[in-house]
């Protein structure tokens, strides 16, 4: 699938009836995404704004869905994710933070020996505009364009989407891989679909410290992207050994600093902005 | 979470892997009768005990008593020491190194050993390091511990005995949710037995719930981000002076490498993470100002965190805490208008946009 999701990508909700999962469905909805079914077991027969809600995913297969947005609290997602991977569904975004690290390197190696894409956890989703969203990315700040952004941040992302869409350019696709250290995408990862993707022109890749995410996108680049790609890294500013606020946000015996991850980039021929506002500037030199 | 040596070595034999016989005194009274020599080693969590003096041999009663007594509610790198763990002294005849971590990027758990034990591993060449990743679906296998041995070059009884504690330690970095266990130095003795002699074992955060039987506070953290810390709030205390607030790990972060290169120097990083409440935003102040900052910097992205609730709060915490420093607010996002309407009715004017916000918190604390 390229680009992970498309018009016919059909989402349930696992946790739909939760405080998270009601809001942001009623959000996709608005957004054009097509909700299929929601998951909360015991609830099955009742409706939401219109949506079947059943007991199992195994329940929901029999609308067809494809992709699940998990919105369960942190000690049941991986037996959600477990159900969804067993029923056969082929792409998972987990919304939830805090998840177990241990849990995520079960999730995301289950999915992987089937083939299914795992999304988060604790990150904003995917949205591509003109096609679906799924996840909790503000409907209003994306406009249809040729822009790729991927992420370790959700509200950074917003900043940076909004100052692309203000400064008269859009997305194609707008990625938030997660703030924790384990999760299902890496950047070099979606690099490779942005390179295939023929509504992608330009690739915007928001770092942050921790972990080598980055400096592993920087070589992957110098050998295989040839579309403009530009960056900002968040935590130039950071003290070494203090997690900040991203669990994977951590400078720990001098690896993940702001300033390998810039070297690095800089070293690719990748510019990397000072501040969010200037992503803009660099996406039209 | 770190936890002690002691409470380490106690997951150590609940495990299988093999620890020195000892125990924990508080005070001279919990002292018991032991076979001389032993060794007194200062619970604290700080590496370079023994060179800071936190490590003594004793080798009779009267020292052994002595020690005890030096040790017990002194300082060690800054730290009180509180407990002491008393063991048997081991005749060592070489010491070994292997630990158990994430790599992040395989997304995998790896196995890390050296026949280089007892120094930081950071300062052991590569060549005498091995690294072996294991598949989480696969876990551990002898086929993993035969490369680690083989490596160590151990002879067969040995290897019997590390591939024993490192399948020991692969279960216990699972099942406890560690985010390392690391045993340096793993002693071989005089007489061919293999011991952890030292532990170190760090629980992951996310899972503690599972977990509750154990609980340590970190000595890192200030008294303030302990506080924070049980408010809910992800909060790092920094050098600066100007108090911010923000919404999202990565927007705070921004917000902070903004300021300082903007040359402002922020006084803490504290991000209101994703929810929509009043409450929240009021004790966020209360934080913050007990950081005493010299002016105050709010950044919002509305989204899940609507622009008007955040206003509100703002009002609030102006006045229930009477904040007489400069407060700068940028709203941006989900009901900015209306937020920044709420502000401008209590006399506080809200940017719209990052950059001019940062300015104005950097110009106005140049003025005072």
């Amino acid at each position: 699938m390229p680009s992970y999701v498309d018009e016919n990508t059909r989402v349930i909700v696992q946790g739909i009836t939760g405080h998270q999962g009601s809001f942001h469905t009623i959000q996709m909805l608005k957004f054009g995404t097509k909700v299929v079914a929601g998951v909360t077991p015991g609830k099955k027969g009742s409706k939401f704004e219109g949506i079947p809600i059943v007991n199992s995913v195994k329940e929901a297969m029999e609308y067809e869905p494809n992709a699940t947005m998990i919105a369960v609290p942190a000690p049941f997602v991986k037996d959600a994710a477990y159900e969804a991977i067993d029923a056969g569904i082929k792409l998972i975004y987990i919304l939830t933070e805090k998840v177990p690290f241990h849990d995520t390197l079960d999730i995301y190696h289950q999915a992987r020996v089937r083939g299914i894409t795992l999304i988060g956890p604790n990150g904003p989703g995917i949205t591509r505009p003109g096609y679906t969203k799924i996840g909790i990315m503000p409907n209003q700040i994306f406009r249809k364009g040729s822009v790729a952004v991927a992420s370790r941040s959700g509200t950074l992302t917003y900043e940076i989407v909004d100052a692309i869409t203000r400064n008269g350019f859009g997305e194609s696709t707008v990625i938030g891989l997660g703030g924790d250290p384990v999760v299902g995408l890496t950047f070099v990862e979606v690099l490779k679909v942005f390179e295939e993707d023929p509504d992608t022109e330009q690739i915007v890749l928001v770092g942050e410290i921790g972990g080598s995410n980055e400096e592993r996108a920087a070589e992957y680049i110098k050998k295989h992207v040839s579309k403009k790609v530009v960056a900002y890294i968040a935590g130039r500013s950071a003290p070494p050994g203090k997690r900040m606020g991203h669990a994977g946000a951590i400078i720990e015996r001098g690896v993940g600093t702001a300033e390998s991850k810039i070297k690095a980039f800089n070293d690719a021929g990748v510019k990397v902005a000072e501040y969010p506002d200037d992503i803009p500037e660099l996406l039209r030199e | 979470m770190n936890l002690y040596e002691y409470m380490g070595k106690e997951l150590f034999r609940e495990y299988g892997v093999p620890t020195p016989n000892g125990y924990v005194v508080e005070s001279q009274s919990d002292l018991k009768p032991v076979t001389h020599p032993v060794v007194v080693k200062s619970q604290i969590l700080l590496g370079g005990r023994g060179k800071s003096g936190g490590i003594k041999f004793a080798n009779n009663d009267e020292e052994l008593k002595n020690y005890t007594q030096q040790l017990l509610g002194s300082q060690v790198r800054g730290y009180t020491v509180t407990k002491l763990l008393i063991e048997d002294k081991i005749e060592i005849e070489k010491e070994i190194y292997v630990s158990i971590a994430l790599n992040r990027a395989e997304r995998k758990p790896i196995i890390i050993a050296s026949p280089n034990g007892g120094v930081e591993i950071e300062s052991v060449p590569e060549n005498k390091i091995i690294k072996v990743l294991i598949d989480p679906l696969l876990g551990y296998s002898p086929f993993i511990g035969r490369q680690i041995t083989e490596f160590l070059e151990l002879d067969k009884e040995k290897s019997r005995q590390f591939m024993k504690i490192v399948e020991s330690l692969y279960r216990l970095f699972k099942a406890e949710d560690c985010e390392l266990v690391e045993i340096n130095p793993l002693v071989i003795t005089k007489d061919g037995k293999i011991i952890a002699a030292d532990s170190k074992v760090i629980i992951n955060n996310d899972a503690l719930y599972r977990h509750r039987e154990i609980n340590v506070t970190d000595p890192e953290k200030t008294p303030l981000e302990i506080e924070a810390q049980e408010k809910g709030y992800a909060f790092v205390e920094l050098q600066g002076d100007i108090g911010v607030i923000a919404n999202g790990a990565g927007l705070t972060m921004a917000t902070l490498d903004a300021l300082t290169l903007h040359r402002g120097r922020p006084r803490n990083f504290l991000d209101l993470g994703g929810t929509d409440s009043v409450d929240i935003v009021v004790n966020a102040f209360d934080l913050v100002l007990k950081a005493k900052p010299v002016a105050i910097l709010v950044n919002i992205f509305g989204g899940v965190t609507k622009c008007d609730t955040v206003a509100n709060g703002i009002v609030e915490a102006k006045k229930r805490f009477n904040i007489k420093q400069p407060i700068v607010v940028r709203l941006s996002g989900v009901n900015e208008e209306e937020g920044r309407g709420i502000l401008k009715e209590n006399g506080i004017d809200a940017f719209s946009q990052m950059m001019p916000a940062i300015e104005a918190v950097v110009k106005k604390v140049g003025e005072n």
